[in-house]
C-alpha cells in the first residue's frame, strides 16, 4: 500500500533578489516496508523536500504540490493541529546532528517521555517503562541508569540512539533519516544503520534514508532517487544504479569514487560547481558540467522519462553505460 | 578542577618515518589521537616525549629561531576550510602572509609569488582581492593548500583535508593534492577517516587505538590482509559500492573507552571478538608479521 505519496512537490524561497527553488518537481512514492534513499550534493534539495513532508518548511517558504498524501490523508489541507498530531508519531524523523538536535539542558529520560506524552495518553509510570524499554530497543546498556543521563554526557553514538529511540517512540509508519550517521565513525555508522533496517523488519515501518554517501545507500536501500538542484534527475533500484546509471550525473557521481578510480592515480573529477540559488542554467540543469550536452540540453528542460523499474530526467539517457 | 589530576595519553607511544614524495595516512575512529598526532608533528603542540626529526635533526624541543626554520618545513591543511581561513582578509593576502612573516621578500615578490601560486592550484588571477565568503567550500580549500605551500615546505600535515567537500568536488581537491605532491615531491601526512580515499592516495597506513598504533604498514597489506582485528573490523564496517566486495561484515559492539582510563593490557581487548586471557593482561609490543608492523598477540593467527 502506498504510503508516502508525492506529485509535483515544489519548495520556493523568495528573496528580493529573485524566487529560490530549493525543490522544483519532485515525485516520489513510498510503500509501507520501503527503504527509498535519496542521494545528492549538498544544495540538492534532499533536506528540505523533506522538511515539507514533515511540515517544517517555515515562512518565507513556499510548499506547493500537486499531491502530498500520507496514508491517503492530504496533507495540505490538514489543519495545523492535525498535522502536528501526525508529525513525530506517524511520521518521524532523525536529524543529521545528534548533539545538536537534543536539548543541553533535561535529561534524555526527560526528553524521551515528553515526546511519547505529546502523543500518547498513561500515566508517568507507564511512560518512563517505555523509555526503558526503548533505550534497550535501539542497544543502550543499562538502560534504565541512563535516563537521568545529559546528552554531553553521552557519546555522538549514543545521542543518535537515543534520537532514533525517540522518533520510534510512537512506532511511526514512515522514519524519515536526514544523513543519520555522517557525524559519527564507521564502526559506528555501522551499528547504527544495522539498527534502522533491523527496526524496519521489526516494526514494520518505511524508511526514507537521505545521504551524500553512494556506498552507504548501495547498502541499505532498496530504491534510489538522485537529486541535483532541487530535482530528482534518477530513479532506479539501488542495485541497477550502481551497475547501470542512466542520467550522465550519477554516473559522473559514481565515477568520481576513490573506490572506483580502479589503480588510476587521477579521480575522474566532475568540472565545476552545483549551480547556486540565483545562477540556475538554462535547459537541462546539469549541461554546463556534463560532457554529452548538446544543443538540445542547453536550451530546452528534459522531460522525466519513465520506465518500467524508474525514470530518468535528460535528453539523453545512458544505455548499459553509453549515451 | 573535578577532584584528582588525570593525565590523558592521547598518543601513546607512536613511531613512522616518512619518506618524499610518499603519503603516510593514519587512520582510526574520533578520539584515537590521531589530529594530536598531526599537531605534533606540524610542531604546534610539542610531544610530552620521544623524538621527532626532520632530516635527521631532532625538531621535538627546537625552541625561537630553530623552531621556525623547522615550521617552514612542515605546514598544515585543515578539515573545515570555512574555518580556517580569515574571513577579513582577501585572498591575496591570505596567500602572502606567511612571506611576509618568514622571508625578507619584497611587496612585489610577495605577490608575484602568491600569484603564481595561485595559478598551481587552480585558482584565478582575479580571486586575488576576493574574500574567502565569497568561495565554495572546494574553492576555499584550494585556498588553504595554496597557503600552506607558500613558504614551499617538504612535509604538509592534512587533517581531513576533504571530508568537508561534496564527492565531485572531493575528487577535484584529491586530483590537485596528488598534482602538487608529484610537482613538489611533498611528503602528505594524510589523516582521514574514509577509508577509500585512503586507499586511493597512501603510500603507508597507520592504523591507530586509542592513542596506539595497531597497524602499521604498505598500504596494500593493510587493505588486502589486514592482521589487527581492529584494522579488520574498521574494513569491514565501510560500506563500498561494489557488491563482489562486499564481505561479511565485523560489526564491533560498544564504544572506544575513555583514554582517560585505557583498559590494562591491549587497549582493544573490551571490543575484540577474539580477546584471551593473555591480551587482558598484557600490553601487546609491536612487531613484524606478514611484512607489517601488528600489535596483537594472535596477529599470527588471524588473517
Amino acid at each position: 500500500m502506498t504510503l508516502l505519496d508525492i506529485d509535483n512537490l515544489t519548495v520556493r524561497f523568495p528573496s528580493p533578489r529573485g524566487t529560490y527553488r530549493a525543490v522544483d518537481g519532485l515525485s516520489l512514492s513510498v510503500d509501507e516496508g520501503d527503504v527509498v534513499g535519496i542521494v545528492g550534493e549538498s544544495g540538492a534539495g534532499k533536506s528540505v523536500s523533506m522538511l515539507a513532508v514533515m511540515g517544517l518548511v517555515r515562512w518565507p517558504g513556499e510548499v506547493q504540490a500537486d499531491t502530498l498524501e500520507f496514508a491517503g490523508q492530504d496533507l495540505k489541507s490538514l489543519s495545523n493541529r492535525k498535522r502536528r498530531a501526525l508529525s513525530g508519531k506517524d511520521i518521524a524523523m532523525v536529524f543529521q546532528e545528534p548533539t545538536a538536535s537534543l536539548n543541553p539542558c533535561f535529561s534524555i529520560g526527560f526528553q524521551l517521555t515528553e515526546t511519547i506524552a505529546a502523543h500518547e495518553r498513561g500515566t508517568a509510570a507507564g511512560r518512563r517503562a517505555r523509555a526503558i524499554e526503548l533505550l534497550g530497543r535501539v542497544g543502550i546498556a543499562a538502560p534504565e541508569s541512563r535516563l537521568s543521563s545529559f546528552p554531553h554526557q553521552l557519546s555522538g553514538g549514543m545521542n543518535q540512539r537515543v534520537m532514533i529511540a525517540m522518533a520510534i517512540a510512537c512506532r511511526p509508519r514512515l522514519l524519515i533519516a536526514d544523513e543519520p550517521t555522517s557525524a559519527l565513525d564507521v564502526t559506528i555508522q555501522a551499528q547504527i544503520l544495522d539498527l534502522l533496517l533491523e527496526l524496519r523488519r521489526e516494526e514494520g515501518m518505511a524508511v526514507i534514508l537521505i545521504t551524500h554517501n553512494m556506498a552507504v545507500v548501495a547498502e541499505t536501500t532498496q530504491r534510489v532517487i538522485v537529486m541535483y538542484a532541487g530535482q530528482a534527475v534518477e530513479e532506479s533500484p539501488a542495485d541497477l544504479i550502481l551497475s547501470q546509471p542512466r542520467h550522465p550525473y550519477t554516473a559522473a557521481l559514481l565515477a568520481a569514487l576513490p573506490e572506483r578510480a580502479w589503480g588510476q592515480r587521477r579521480l575522474q573529477a566532475i568540472p565545476g560547481l552545483v549551480p547556486g540559488a540565483l545562477d540556475r542554467p538554462e535547459g537541462c540543469l546539469f549541461n554546463p558540467r556534463c560532457t554529452l550536452a548538446g544543443e538540445r540540453c542547453r536550451r530546452q528542460a528534459p522531460p522525466e522519462l519513465e520506465a518500467d523499474d524508474g525514470r530518468v530526467r535528460c535528453h539523453t539517457p545512458l544505455i548499459g553505460m553509453r549515451p | 578542577m573535578w577532584g584528582g589530576n588525570t593525565t590523558l595519553r592521547a598518543v601513546d607511544g607512536v613511531s613512522f618515518s616518512l619518506a618524499a614524495g610518499r603519503t603516510l595516512a593514519v587512520v582510526g575512529e574520533s578520539g584515537c589521537g590521531k589530529s594530536t598526532l598531526a599537531r605534533m608533528v606540524a610542531l604546534i603542540d610539542p610531544p610530552t616525549s620521544g623524538s621527532l626529526k626532520f632530516s635527521g635533526r631532532e625538531a621535538a624541543n627546537a625552541k625561537g629561531g630553530d623552531l621556525r626554520g623547522f615550521r617552514r618545513l612542515v605546514q598544515m591543511v585543515f578539515q573545515d576550510p570555512y574555518g580556517s581561513l580569515n574571513p577579513r582578509h582577501k585572498v591575496g593576502s591570505i596567500l602572502m602572509e606567511p612571506l611576509a612573516i618568514n622571508t625578507a621578500l619584497t611587496q612585489d615578490e610577495r605577490e608575484h609569488a602568491a600569484r603564481s601560486m595561485m595559478g598551481r592550484v587552480g585558482l584565478r588571477q582575479e580571486h586575488f582581492i576576493r574574500y574567502p565568503n565569497m568561495f565554495s567550500g572546494g574553492q576555499r580549500q584550494r585556498i588553504a593548500i595554496a597557503r600552506a605551500l607558500m613558504l614551499k615546505p617538504r612535509i604538509v600535515v592534512a587533517d581531513e583535508p576533504v571530508s568537508a567537500l561534496d564527492l565531485s568536488i572531493q575528487a577535484q581537491v584529491l586530483n590537485l593534492l596528488l598534482d602538487l605532491q608529484e610537482s613538489f615531491k611533498l611528503a602528505y601526512l594524510f589523516i582521514a577517516h574514509d577509508l577509500a580515499v585512503v586507499r586511493h592516495i597512501a603510500h603507508d597506513v597507520l592504523v591507530m587505538y586509542l592513542g596506539r598504533v595497531v597497524e602499521y604498514g604498505l598500504k596494500e597489506a593493510i587493505f588486502e590482509a589486514p592482521r589487527h582485528p581492529y584494522s579488520m573490523a574498521l574494513l569491514s564496517a565501510t560500506p563500498t559500492t561494489d557488491p563482489a566486495s562486499r564481505n561479511h561484515r565485523v560489526v564491533l559492539s560498544g564504544e572506544p573507552p575513555s583514554p582517560l582510563d585505557p583498559p590494562a593490557g591491549c587497549a582493544f581487548h573490551t571490543r575484540c571478538p577474539h580477546a584471551t586471557d593473555l591480551c587482558k593482561a598484557e600490553r601487546p609490543a609491536p612487531r613484524y608479521v606478514d611484512g607489517r608492523l601488528v600489535a596483537c598477540h594472535h596477529a599470527e593467527r588471524l588473517g
